[in-house]
C-alpha cells in the first residue's frame, strides 16, 4: 500500500517516548533506586521525544508530499468470536499532522520543564509522566481501530489523573484530580457503549471496516425503538469527547486541572489530550455525517461552550484559569466546526490552537516563574520591562488566539465563523451567533488578561498574601524583582511563537481546500456543503486577510481589545463599578453557573444517597437479611419442626416405613 | 376342597399382618420384635414357595433358601445386639430404646 512508510519506522514513533519514560520512571526514582540523576534522565526522555518527533515530521512530509498511507494490523492480541482485537497503525494526513504536532508540542514543553521544575524533587517523576502521556497520546492519534483508540483515550486519561494530582501533598490537587477522573469516567462510559455499538453491528472494531459498513448501519434502528442506530452510537461516542474534550456540561473538570504544574497544563489540558475528543470525531466523520440530529446536539454543546465558557474567562483573575476557560472556550469552537460537518476546519483549528495555546500556557508559566509563583493577575502589571520575550511571545499567541487577520488563529477561526455560517442545520443560527459573540468575548479577555499582566502599573510587591503560594513547589526570595526566564523556558516560547503567527497561513489552502485530508476525513457534501461554500468564497490566504476587514469578526476583535484597553488601562475604576451594579451577573459567573454547586450538591449527594439507600435497602435488608439470614433461619426453622418427628422409638420409625410402604404401593398399583 | 394360590397368599397375608402388629403392639419385649421380624420374613418365603409352585418355576424356591440364610445371620446379630444393649442399660424393653436419633 505504501512504499515510503514501514511499520518498524513507525513504531519507533510511540516507542521511544515510552522507552524515555520507562527509563526515566523506573530507574530514576525511588522505584529503581534513583540510578540515574536528573540530567541523564531529561536527556533521555527528551531524546526520545526528538526522535519521535523527527520521524512524525519525516512522516508528514512523505505524506503531504509523495501521498505515501500505511494502514496496517501489526499485531493481533485476541479475536473472541469474530471480533479482533488488533494493535496497528493508520497513517494518513490526519495522523501524521496529529503526530507532529503532539510531537513538537511535547519536545517543547519537556524543554521548558528543565527551566519550570528545576527545584521540584519529583523532577525525574515529572519527566517520564509526560512522555508517557506523549507514547498514549501517539498511540491513540496513530490508532487504526477503535480498541486502540479507546486505550490510548485511557492512558492519556490516566497520565491526565497523575499528573493534576502530580503535588500529591496538596489536597486541592488531590480533589482536582479526582474530579477529573471522575468527570471523565461519565464521559467514557459514553465513548465505550458508542464503540460497544458499533462492535455489535459492524461487527469490527476497524475503523476501514467498520466505515465500509457506515451505509448499512444508517438503515439500522435501535432494538426496540425507532431512533436510527447511527444516531445513538454517534451521541454515544460524542458524549466520549464531551469528557475528554471538555464540553459542556462535562467541562468542569478542566479549569480545576490547573492545580497541576504549568507544562502540564500546556501539553494535556490545552494542547494536545483535550482535543483528543475532536481528533475522534474528525475520525469518525463517515458515521457522524450520517446523523443530523448528532450534529445538531454537537453544534448545540459546542456552542454553549463557546460562549459561556468565554464569559467565565472574564471575571477569573488566576493566570492559568483564563487560559484554561479560553481553552474550553476554544475547545467549543472546534466543536462547533465538527458539528457543521467542518471535520477540516475543526482539526485546522485544533493545530493551530495548540501551536498558540502552549505558547499562551508557557508563557503563563513562565510569567508565574517571573514573579515568584503568584498566579493572581491582580498583583502582576507592567512586566513587559523585565521579561521582554515572555512579553512579545504572549502578545503574539494573544493576536494569535483573538484572530488578527495574517495569524494562524484567524484563518482557522474565521474558517469556523464562515462554515456555521454555511450550515444548513436547524442549530446552525444559534451557533452562528454563539460563535460571533465568542470572538469579542475571547478578544476581551485575552486583552483583560494581557494588560493586566504586562502593562500598566507594577502591583507585584503589593500581593496581600505574596506566601501563600498557589504554584508552591520552589521558594525563591520573595523581594526579588520580576526576572526573565532562563533560556530552556524562553527557546519553547519563541519556537511555539513561530508556528502561532504563520501556520495558518501556510496550511489553511492544502489543509482545508486541498486534498491532504481526502481519504481521512469524509464529508456528505449534498446535505451538509458548508465546505463546498467555503471552498468558493476562498481565493487565497492573503486575500482572506483583505477580505476580514470588511467583515464582522474581525471588528468585534478589535472592539473586544479596545474594551479591555479602556476598562484596564484607561479607567481601571470602571470594572469594580460595572461588578457593583451587576453583582447577581457576577456572582453566577464567580460561581461557574453553580454547575460545581449542582455537581457536588445534586450529582454527588445524590449518588452518594442512592447509593446508601440501595446499600440499606439492597445489600442490607433484601441481600444479607432475606436472602443471607432469612435462608439459614428458613432452614433452621424446618429442621427444627423435623427434629420433633425424630422420637427415636423403634416403632414409629417403623409405622413411617409401613405408611410409606402404603403410599408407595398404592401410588403404583392403582393410581399409575 | 383343593389348596388354590389364593389360599397361600391369604396364609403369607395373614402372617404378614400378625408380624406388623406384633412390632406395633409390642412395647416391652426386643425379642419379641425380632421374632416378628423373622415372622414377616417367613411370610414372605410362604408367597415365594407358593408362586414358585403354581408357576413351575424353581427360582423363588432358591431364593427362599437365600432369605433364610440371610434371616439367620440377621437374627444372629440381632441377639448379639441385644445381649450388648442388656448389658449396658439392664432392660429390653422397647419403650426405654429411643436413643435412635439425630
Amino acid at each position: 500500500m505504501s512504499q515510503t512508510l514501514s511499520a518498524s519506522t513507525l513504531l519507533i514513533v510511540p516507542l521511544a517516548p515510552l522507552l524515555g519514560s520507562a527509563l526515566a520512571g523506573v530507574f530514576g526514582t525511588q522505584f529503581g533506586g534513583n540510578w540515574i540523576g536528573r540530567r541523564l534522565s531529561h536527556s533521555l526522555t527528551i531524546l526520545g521525544v526528538l526522535v519521535a518527533f523527527i520521524v512524525s515530521a519525516m512522516t508528514l512530509k512523505s505524506v503531504a508530499l509523495d501521498g505515501a498511507r500505511f494502514n496496517e494490523t501489526l499485531y493481533t492480541w485476541m479475536v473472541v468470536g469474530g471480533l479482533k482485537m488488533e494493535v496497528g497503525f493508520l497513517v494518513d494526513g490526519l495522523t501524521a499532522m496529529m503526530m507532529c504536532v503532539v510531537t513538537f508540542v511535547s519536545l517543547m514543553v519537556h524543554l521548558y520543564t528543565i527551566g519550570y521544575m528545576e527545584e521540584d524533587e519529583g523532577y525525574n517523576r515529572f519527566f517520564s509522566y509526560i512522555s508517557l502521556f506523549t507514547f498514549s497520546m501517539l498511540m491513540l492519534v496513530m490508532s487504526n481501530n477503535m480498541l486502540q483508540l479507546f486505550f490510548g483515550w485511557e492512558a492519556v486519561g490516566l497520565v491526565s489523573y497523575l499528573l493534576i494530582g502530580f503535588w500529591f501533598n496538596k489536597p486541592t490537587a488531590i480533589f482536582a484530580n479526582m474530579k477529573a477522573f471522575l468527570v471523565n469516567r461519565v464521559g467514557d462510559f459514553g465513548f465505550i457503549l458508542g464503540i460497544g455499538l458499533i462492535a455489535a453491528f459492524a461487527g469490527t472494531l476497524n475503523y476501514t471496516e467498520a466505515f465500509a459498513k457506515a451505509a448499512d448501519l444508517a438503515q439500522m434502528s435501535f432494538p426496540g425503538t425507532d431512533w436510527m442506530l447511527v444516531t445513538v452510537i454517534c451521541i454515544c461516542l460524542f458524549i466520549g469527547a464531551m469528557g475528554k474534550s471538555a464540553q459542556f456540561p462535562l467541562h468542569v473538570w478542566l479549569p480545576d486541572s490547573m492545580e497541576g504544574p504549568t507544562p502540564i497544563s500546556a501539553l494535556i489540558h490545552a494542547a494536545t489530550m483535550v482535543t483528543a475528543g475532536i481528533f475522534m470525531v474528525a475520525r469518525m466523520s463517515p458515521l457522524f455525517e450520517l446523523s443530523d440530529t448528532a450534529l445538531n446536539f454537537i453544534l448545540i454543546i459546542g456552542s454553549i461552550t463557546a460562549l459561556f465558557m468565554g464569559f467565565l474567562g472574564i471575571i477569573q483573575n488566576d493566570i492559568k484559569r483564563v487560559v484554561a476557560y479560553s481553552t474550553l472556550s476554544q475547545l467549543g469552537y472546534m466543536t462547533v466546526a465538527l458539528g457543521a460537518s467542518a471535520y477540516s476546519v475543526a482539526v485546522f483549528h485544533l493545530m493551530t490552537h495548540a501551536f498558540f495555546k502552549a505558547l499562551l500556557f508557557l508563557a503563563a508559566g513562565s510569567v508565574i516563574m517571573g514573579v515568584h509563583h503568584n498566579q493572581d493577575i491582580r498583583w502582576m502589571g507592567g512586566l513587559k520591562k523585565y521579561m521582554p520575550i515572555t512579553w512579545i511571545t504572549s502578545l503574539l499567541g494573544s493576536l494569535a488566539l483573538i484572530g488578527t487577520p495574517l495569524f494562524s488563529g484567524f484563518y482557522s477561526k474565521d474558517s469556523i465563523i464562515e462554515a456555521v455560517h454555511e450550515s444548513h442545520l436547524p442549530a446552525a443560527g444559534f451557533a452562528s451567533f454563539a460563535v460571533l459573540a465568542g470572538v469579542f468575548v475571547t478578544a476581551f479577555y485575552s486583552f483583560r488578561m494581557y494588560f493586566l499582566v504586562f502593562h500598566g502599573k507594577e502591583r507585584f510587591d503589593q500581593n496581600p498574601d505574596a506566601h501563600n503560594h498557589h504554584d508552591d513547589h520552589g521558594h525563591h526570595d520573595a523581594h526579588d524583582g520580576p526576572h526573565e526566564s532562563p533560556w530552556v523556558v524562553t527557546v519553547p516560547l519563541i519556537l511555539l511563537a513561530i508556528p502561532s503567527v504563520v501556520i495558518g497561513f501556510l496550511t489553511i489552502g492544502p489543509m482545508l481546500f486541498g486534498d491532504f485530508f481526502k481519504d481521512a476525513i469524509f464529508v456528505n457534501l449534498e446535505k451538509h456543503p458548508a465546505m463546498e461554500e467555503l471552498a468558493h468564497v476562498f481565493h487565497g490566504p492573503l486575500q482572506m486577510a483583505v477580505h476580514a476587514f470588511t467583515s464582522l469578526p474581525l471588528w468585534l476583535a478589535v472592539s473586544g481589545v479596545a474594551t479591555a484597553y479602556y476598562m484596564y488601562m484607561v479607567n481601571p475604576a470602571l470594572p469594580t463599578a460595572i461588578k457593583r451594579n451587576a453583582m447577581p451577573l457576577f456572582t453566577l459567573l464567580e460561581n461557574k453557573y453553580y454547575l460545581d454547586w449542582f455537581n457536588e450538591n445534586v450529582l454527588a449527594r445524590g449518588a452518594r444517597a442512592l447509593g446508601m439507600g440501595l446499600w440499606k435497602v439492597g445489600d442490607q435488608a433484601i441481600i444479607d437479611g432475606t436472602l443471607v439470614n432469612g435462608s439459614w433461619k428458613l432452614v433452621g426453622w424446618v429442621s427444627g419442626v423435623v427434629c420433633k418427628v425424630q422420637t427415636g422409638y423403634l416403632y414409629h420409625y417403623a409405622l413411617a416405613m409401613i405408611l410409606g410402604i402404603f403410599v408407595l404401593m398404592t401410588y403404583f398399583v392403582w393410581l399409575k | 376342597m383343593t389348596l388354590t394360590l389364593g389360599h397361600f397368599l391369604s396364609l403369607g397375608a395373614m402372617l404378614f399382618a400378625l408380624s406388623v402388629v406384633g412390632i406395633f403392639l409390642n412395647r416391652r419385649n426386643l425379642i419379641v420384635l425380632l421374632m416378628a421380624i423373622e415372622l414377616m420374613l417367613l411370610a414372605v418365603n410362604t408367597n415365594f414357595v407358593a408362586f414358585s409352585y403354581y408357576l413351575h418355576d424353581m427360582q423363588g424356591q432358591i431364593f427362599v433358601f437365600f432369605i433364610l440364610t440371610v434371616a439367620a445371620a440377621e437374627s444372629a446379630i440381632g441377639l448379639a445386639i441385644l445381649v450388648l444393649l442388656f448389658r449396658n442399660k439392664s432392660s429390653i424393653s422397647v419403650d426405654e430404646l429411643n436413643t435412635l436419633k439425630g
